[in-house]
């Protein structure tokens, strides 16, 4: 009875052995999961979060912002910096300094949420690499757009 | 025997050329099958699917310091991986790839090599106590508690085959296959000698001497460098012996149609060794008594019916 059981559970391991072995069979003619970043890129998910940005005005390609401060007051880590002033002719006042310290930042979305003009967004760059903190914590999100000044 | 010299210089060569070979291409296609059985790619970088990566390798090895151990038995350290990897050249020559290539028709050569193979774990034990760690020494000691469990199922199951073909000569245990591969006739042996060359090569799951999650390297705990890489290059010689051993007893060896010989046995021989990287990586290690127990109540009670069996059937 005793020796039944034994040779009946070798034959069934045996054969649990032949599933595993076509499970990872199986597995190599599976194409590989792995991105070869950088020739390769995973495509972002949408509610992806990098660092805030400055939205320009469709119009006018100038930013957005009219330098209400509702983002530099509503940040729980103060780390917005934003003024502003009216351009010659103009009847808004518009941001003539805007400078995140992203050293800070948590990336709470509060700033986006908060703005009136919907201004600002967060941008989908991720690949953020420097030598020395002094390229995040003084960041100008008003530098790559047209300037009314 | 009547050898010249320039004889005796070729077939080192040639051994030479295959060791390396064989080692270089191992390492390589263990890590893209490792990668490719878990969804990744395995070596891409260097050289077309990262061929050259094993070469990269070796010269980093090459390039490294040996570290000595402080209180290490310094001799018997620096001997180990020359122990390990020496009788591989010697087991080497009596395997014949096909009928005419062979460096050394011996009438034993089927013993010769079962014996040099267990120089293997002598080279292990010597590692595991010269290096003055712990964990080598857990190592070694394991290496030398694995023998008996595979080696009297292996050597039964060779003998099997001896009393089948009726010689100890590795080219005539091939002739004998004119008719029909042992594994024909013989399939329970065939898996019981695979599973004692998973053993004897110390592989998955049955790596018990170096143990990484267990005994941090395990008798190579404390190489480094041209040591290392003696020891890894060993590893993948004694595969390549083994495996070619398993392809003559049971497989026919160099015999098959159309191809030439040395083509049919590379392929057996390489089919064999994916066989036993596919395990490597497929199943995870078992403890030591489920090894023993595997080795002394599976293994041989097979091995001894089997060749009781054997015995009376060619007797009638």
């Amino acid at each position: 009875m005793m020796d039944c059981c034994h040779i009946r559970e070798v034959v069934q391991g045996f054969f649990s052995l032949l599933v595993g072995m076509r499970v990872t069979m199986g597995n190599m003619f599976v194409k590989p999961h792995t991105v070869q970043w950088p020739r390769e890129t995973a495509p972002l998910p949408p509610g992806f979060r990098g660092h805030i940005m400055m939205l320009p005005d469709e119009i006018t390609r100038y930013p957005k912002c009219i330098a209400c401060t509702a983002c530099a007051r509503n940040c729980p880590s103060q780390c917005i910096t934003v003024t502003g002033r009216k351009p010659a002719g103009a009847k808004k006042k518009l941001a003539d300094c805007f400078v995140l310290d992203f050293t800070k930042c948590s990336l709470c979305g509060i700033c986006v949420e908060s703005c009136p003009v919907g201004a600002l967004d967060f941008s989908r760059d991720y690949a953020l690499a420097a030598y020395s903190k002094d390229d995040f914590n003084r960041m100008n999100l008003l530098e790559d757009l047209v300037s009314p000044f | 025997m009547n050898v010249s010299f320039v004889a005796i210089i070729c077939y080192l060569l040639g051994i030479s050329a295959v060791v390396g070979l064989n080692a270089v291409i191992l390492v390589w296609l263990e890590r893209k099958v490792a990668g490719h059985m878990q969804f990744r790619y395995g070596p891409m970088e260097v050289g077309p699917h990262g061929l050259l990566q094993t070469l990269a390798d070796g010269i980093k090895l090459v390039s490294k310091q040996l570290v000595i151990p402080d209180k290490a038995d310094k001799p018997l350290f620096l001997l180990a991986p020359v122990v390990s990897l020496v009788p591989i050249f010697a087991a080497m020559m009596p395997l014949p790839l096909s009928e005419s290539v062979q460096a050394w028709e011996l009438n034993i050569g089927l013993l010769f090599i079962i014996a040099l193979g267990l120089l293997n774990t002598l080279g292990i034990l010597l590692a595991g106590w010269g290096s003055n760690n712990k964990y080598a020494l857990l190592g070694g000691s394991r290496a030398v508690a694995q023998i008996l469990a595979y080696k009297i199922p292996l050597l039964i199951s060779v003998m099997t085959i001896i009393m089948m073909s009726g010689s100890y000569s590795l080219r005539d245990i091939v002739l004998a296959q004119n008719h029909g591969w042992y594994v024909l006739y013989q399939p329970l042996l065939f898996i019981v000698y695979i599973t004692a060359i998973t053993l004897e090569t110390n592989r998955s799951p049955f790596d018990f001497s170096e143990a990484e999650s267990e005994l941090v390297a395990g008798f190579h705990t404390e190489y480094s460098g041209m040591g290392f890489s003696l020891f890894f290059l060993a590893e993948y010689s004694y595969m390549f012996i083994a495996a070619a051993l398993a392809s003559i007893l049971f497989l026919g060896g160099w015999q098959g149609p159309w191809l030439p010989g040395p083509v049919w046995s590379l392929i057996k021989i390489y089919g064999i060794i994916f066989l036993l990287m596919w395990f490597r990586w497929t199943f995870p290690r078992l403890r030591i008594d489920q090894m023993l127990s595997l080795g002394w109540k599976i293994l041989l009670p097979i091995t001894l019916v089997n060749f009781l069996v054997t015995a009376g059937v060619l007797a009638l």
